[in-house]
């Protein structure tokens, strides 16, 4: 199945907030001012370098957080949106601290706290429908298909107002690539992009080393085994010596040596 | 004598009851008001004390465990067997206090079993799990002996002495690996930690260190309890030991200098702003100037040079580990960490507990040789016959 994606133009976003209204709506939120995401905001619109950049989480095509989180409570869906199910969420956070672009957020004042980030209302795309906030903008600066009509839309936008873009797609390659994909008018970096990111997917890093440990176990073992074997073989070998030479000395005229036994 | 004696106890009594009370004020704290209430953490610091220093310093001031059980079982070296049942213990106490230290840490602390049936393979954290799960029940089985001999239960002590070698290879295994998983933790966030911090070879690095940092621990221990149960240190042993952590230590040094080559992390290493200056700390405190005092004959055999060159290793050891966990992430997030008094105090009483606890074990169970005791006569428990023969005196004990 094609991933499905939401392909965020820059040079178009007025910064009305619709889409920030709408998804609070989407998920029982306060509206609220402050333009950063938090945990009762999955998606806004910063101002950087007077451009309008909505942010959101980037549903990456091999998730960081999926990968770290321990009992599976993040997981890639078959349509692209990365989901949350706070019912496995054992708290550990180490998804906010691997997170490469620090999407999730976290409940902090509850005693039941969840992780909170953007789902693309996987509810919805899975009924056939679009995420609240591309239905809420009114300037087609957020638009919803799967990858492969995203990236035509972005080139045909290219082509007809080239000298509006950068031009360049962000999200093809970062960190493996994301379903979030962004246009611009200057350098992703100018409008608050990292841009030091790999292009390889992050989570190849820990399965390097993740993926050596059942050979370390079987080796490790072996090699533990062989060097109890061996030293405690050369423990027996000294207590009979000792033993030996005890008994020698205890009965001189019974000599029983090695040294006369090999004459 | 005894006013003094008396005197001193109390006042270490007073301090644990303040700790007490402190920690258990932010323990309900802690679980009626949230993390938010009781902690600095914050969305641009999920990962804070709990875990720079309760996690990651826990589980590697307790490697003396796993380091002198493979001395004594795996490579028969029967001369460190004097201190293999207070670093044993050192050790289980030291998993059960992480995981204490987990339960105030985790978001969803009831849920904490999950990781048993809902699997991630790929996720370090899910390893981690497993593998200080399964370390602690085998220190657990490693420790238990103590318990049978005090209660004279001869069965499960033969068990034990069957299963003991499959068992502490087990150990050693678990504990290399979710040592160095700890330093896997961080691969995932190569941009994020500051690069004098981060390498590809966190986790043997983090296995080094903790190889070296186990002995010292057991070091310091020794001298602890020496003074409080009036006890002889086991000086011979220690230098011994003194030298696995400057092998250590040094094969570490090596991999801290590739990584400056390899890197070209030049620039970084000799650029002198907060991490700069906190990272030659590190490296000379921690790692220099205990190799040159455990190298030379003179510091490395008596009491003071071992006593000190084991607690730069501690004191590096903390700061390396704080250094990954809490400055350079500070460095990428721009936000300010300082632990709140809650999340200190209730390190501190998980510390005091630990203390406490090693003090009972020590009292009820035997984790010390008996004949080391040097304040009671061992008349008392054994029939003792002296045979003196020329200059030296023999002790023979006969029971």
């Amino acid at each position: 199945m094609q991933h499905y994606g939401i392909l965020i133009d820059t040079t178009l976003c007025i910064g009305c907030y619709a889409c920030e209204e709408a998804c609070a709506n989407r998920w029982g939120f306060p509206q609220s001012d402050v333009h950063e995401l938090s945990s009762t905001k999955n998606t806004t619109v910063l101002t950087v370098n007077d451009t309008y950049v909505p942010r959101m989480c980037m549903h990456c095509e091999v998730p960081t957080c999926a990968s770290v989180c321990p009992v599976g409570a993040l997981q890639k869906s078959k349509e692209g949106p990365v989901t949350y199910d706070v019912s496995k969420c054992i708290g550990c956070r180490y998804c906010m601290q691997a997170c490469p672009f620090d999407v999730p957020k976290y409940q902090w004042n509850s005693t039941n706290p969840k992780v909170t980030k953007c789902d693309m209302c996987h509810d919805r795309i899975a009924l056939g429908g679009k995420p609240a906030c591309v239905e809420a903008c009114p300037a087609e600066a957020r638009v919803f298909g799967t990858l492969e009509e995203l990236k035509k839309i972005a080139e045909n936008r290219f082509a007809q107002n080239p000298s509006n873009y950068f031009p360049q797609i962000y999200g093809i390659k970062e960190a493996g690539g994301t379903s979030i994909l962004y246009l611009a008018s200057k350098p992703f970096a100018e409008i608050g992009l990292k841009g030091n990111l790999p292009d390889h997917p992050l989570p190849s890093l820990t399965w390097a080393v993740m993926s050596k440990i059942p050979n370390y176990v079987f080796w490790g073992g072996t090699l533990l085994g062989g060097i109890y074997w061996i030293t405690n073989r050369r423990k027996e070998v000294r207590e009979f010596e000792a033993k030996l030479e005890q008994m020698e000395h205890e009965n001189p005229s019974r000599r029983i040596s090695n040294h006369e036994q090999e004459n | 004598m005894t006013l003094l004696k008396a005197h001193r106890i109390s006042f270490w009594t007073i301090v644990f009851w303040i700790i007490m009370a402190l920690g258990l004020t932010a323990t309900v704290i802690r679980f009626t008001q949230g993390l938010g209430a009781a902690t600095h953490l914050s969305d641009k610091f999920p990962w804070g004390f709990w875990i720079g220093f309760d996690v990651l310093c826990g589980v590697g001031l307790a490697a003396g465990g796993f380091v002198v059980a493979a001395a004594v079982y795996i490579f028969n070296l029967d001369y460190y067997k004097p201190i293999l049942r207070p670093a044993v213990l050192t050790a289980f106490l030291g998993y059960v206090l992480v995981m204490v230290a987990l339960f105030f840490d985790l978001g969803r602390p009831w849920q904490f079993w999950h990781p048993m049936v809902m699997w991630n393979p790929h996720s370090v954290m899910f390893e981690v799990f497993w593998c200080v799960m399964f370390y602690t029940t085998v220190l657990a089985l490693e420790f238990s002996p103590l318990v049978f001999e005090r209660f004279k239960l001869e069965k499960p002590q033969k068990v034990l002495h069957a299963i003991i070698v499959p068992l502490v290879i087990l150990g050693v295994i678990l504990s290399s690996l979710h040592q160095s998983s700890l330093g896997s933790l961080y691969l995932i966030v190569p941009e994020k930690v500051y690069p004098l911090w981060y390498s590809s070879n966190l986790p043997y690095l983090f296995f080094l260190t903790a190889i070296a940092v186990g002995p010292a621990m057991v070091t310091i221990e020794s001298f602890l309890s020496s003074r409080a149960f009036k006890r002889e240190i086991e000086l011979p042993i220690l230098a011994k030991l003194g030298k696995v952590t400057a092998v250590a230590l040094s094969v570490y040094l090596v991999l801290k200098i590739e990584d400056i080559v390899n890197d070209n992390l030049w620039s970084y290493v000799f650029t002198f702003n907060l991490e700069g200056s906190l990272y030659w700390a590190e490296i000379i405190l921690g790692a220099v100037v205990p190799i040159i005092l455990l190298s030379y004959k003179k510091t490395s055999s008596n009491k003071k040079g071992l006593f000190y060159s084991a607690l730069f290793v501690v004191l590096g050891f903390i700061l390396n580990r704080m250094n990954l966990s809490v400055t350079s992430i500070e460095h990428y997030t721009g936000a300010h960490y300082f632990p709140s008094w809650m999340e200190i105090s209730i390190t501190l009483m998980i510390v005091a507990v630990g203390f406490a606890a090693f003090r009972m074990a020590v009292k009820y169970l035997p984790v010390f040789p008996e004949e080391k005791k040097s304040d009671e006569p061992l008349s008392k428990t054994f029939d003792v016959v002296e045979f003196i023969d020329g200059k030296h005196a023999q002790t023979a004990v006969l029971n």
